[in-house]
């Protein structure tokens, strides 16, 4: 019996304690850098899509909400001609940023993204790419990676090491 | 009744006054039991609608219009649809005898106690008939759950009154109200006001001895069917009930109306509005206890104590002369 009535005490003495809700719109939650938000696809510092559209992101992804489709430019450098998210079915889980051989595909701290249909969360290329680097301000995937594309043959860059020549014997 | 026509005038705005008055604070209960039950849980709760979230109930309102009313094809209709406006019915009344100050009050019988007994017996109907008529077994289970709450709790219910009616030499709740001049009755009557608080509580059946609806175990308990405003009525009941249930403790046990400064309404209404707050903090302090231990403290612990006090308050009067 003594118990009840101080365990009503208790809960009365809570009606002036802190409260630990956060009221959203005036008072903004503390988000962290690492945040998995919305997805936005990158540009190198040159400007060029990083996106070669090699579908990593997409098997990587559990729930198969990334669909796009694979081009080439003149030069012969890959690029998505597509690029959907369906981001009903998004989980933000970042298995596709790991998976980006690029760091094309990139999770950003908004999450303020929602909508009043549906269909509306589906989003295209256009609204994915951004005109930034994102992340990883100073990375060029074509520059290490041992590619010959416009103005650039294998092994020229200065970050590049020669390419590995596949038919000697030495080491 | 044979009056001059102010007097029906003024008796028809009593009538329609107290009617208005009890909805809207039924109405109001809602957002008052949202608001309080977050604060004791480190929550705002509802701030959002109106300034701090006062019109919540017309949004809620606005909500439960514009559900779809469904009666499943399995029950049985007009039963069905009859038992949640009998607790709606019943509890307003119920409240025809509260006297809510020295010229207020709808009907001044003088067996307005066992008149509010009777009437909250009834209500017990609503919700058997409701849960009956579902065709459910987890609304037939909550249903027989709430009749043999309500036959346990009744009975002491009216016993912890006795004292109070032995004291006062009335049943008419107005000269209850006028024999605690002196001394509230929660005094001499302190056990009464325990007991009858406590099956104050199983009497609307809210927590903890919300048995009857126990969503953990039964989905909802005798409403599991209802929607829409039907549901809605079911609990417009409740809070109409625990408006009752705390408008009687004031008028038996707190003296009613009376209380220096203040016009008696306000006196009346502060106090009601007390024991409300009281009904709340219960819900959000205790658990639910097991069926059979709340029969179990309602025939071996309270009916006994009902009795003690009863025959103590009895030997105590006779003794004085
Ligand atoms: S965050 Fe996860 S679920 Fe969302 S697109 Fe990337 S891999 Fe798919
Ligand atoms: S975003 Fe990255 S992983 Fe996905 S297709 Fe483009 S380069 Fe490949």
């Amino acid at each position: 019996m003594l118990s009840i009535l101080r365990a009503v005490w208790t809960v009365f003495l809570h009606l002036f304690k802190r409260k630990v809700t956060v009221l959203y719109p005036e008072e903004r939650p503390r988000i962290p850098p690492r945040w998995r938000g919305r997805i936005i696809l990158s540009r190198d510092p040159d400007g060029q899509e990083r996106c070669v559209a090699c579908h990593l992101c997409a098997v990587a992804c559990p729930v198969g909400c990334i669909a796009l489709q694979a081009a080439e430019d003149e030069y012969g450098r890959r690029y998505p001609e597509f690029f959907r998210i369906n981001f009903s079915r998004c989980i933000f889980c970042g298995f596709c940023e790991e998976a980006c051989p690029t760091y094309a595909i990139q999770l950003t701290n908004d999450f303020e993204m929602s909508e009043y249909h549906r269909h509306n969360l589906v989003y295209e290329k256009q609204d994915l790419l951004i005109s930034g680097t994102g992340k990883y301000p100073g990375y060029n995937f074509y520059k290490v990676a041992g590619l010959s594309i416009k103005g650039k043959d294998k092994g020229e860059n200065e970050n590049e090491l020669p390419p590995v020549d596949v038919k000697g014997l030495m080491p | 009744m044979g009056k001059t026509v102010p007097e029906t005038i003024r008796h028809l705005i009593i009538v329609f006054g107290v009617l208005a008055v009890m909805m809207s604070i039924a109405a109001g209960l809602i957002w008052v039991e949202r608001r309080l039950l977050g604060f004791w849980q480190d929550r705002y709760g509802p701030n959002r609608v109106g300034p701090f979230g006062i019109l919540q109930p017309l949004a809620d309102m606005i909500k439960v219009f514009a559900k779809e009313d469904w009666v499943p094809p399995f029950a049985d209709r007009p039963v069905f649809i009859l038992a949640p406006a009998i607790i709606v019915v019943t509890v307003l009344l119920a409240f025809a005898v509260v006297p809510f100050a020295p010229s207020i009050s709808v009907a001044d019988l003088n067996v307005g106690l066992l008149y509010f007994l009777a009437l909250s017996s009834l209500g017990v109907y609503s919700v058997a008939l409701g849960g009956w008529a579902s065709d459910n077994k987890y609304a037939l289970i909550g249903a027989l759950r709430a009749s043999a709450q309500m036959i346990s709790y009744e009975v002491f219910m009216g016993l912890s009154l006795m004292g109070v009616v032995m004291l006062a030499g009335s049943f008419n709740l107005r000269a209850i109200v006028e024999a605690q001049r002196r001394l509230w009755f929660v005094v001499p009557q302190f056990f009464g006001f325990v007991i009858f608080l406590i099956a104050g509580v199983a009497e609307t059946h809210r927590l903890p001895f919300d048995l009857p609806e126990a969503e953990s175990e039964l989905v909802a308990g005798f409403h599991s069917e209802y929607s829409g405003m039907k549901f809605g009525l079911f609990f417009v009941g409740e809070y109409l009930g625990i408006t009752l249930i705390s408008a009687l403790i004031a008028t038996f046990f707190f003296g009613g109306w009376l209380g220096p400064l203040l016009p008696p309404a306000v006196w009346f209404f502060i106090k009601t509005f007390f024991f409300i707050g009281v009904f709340i903090l219960l819900r959000a302090t205790l658990p639910r206890p097991r069926y059979d231990q709340l029969i179990r403290l309602g025939w071996k612990v309270m009916l006994p104590l009902a009795l003690a006090n009863l025959v103590v308050t009895g030997g105590i009067i006779l003794a004085a002369g």
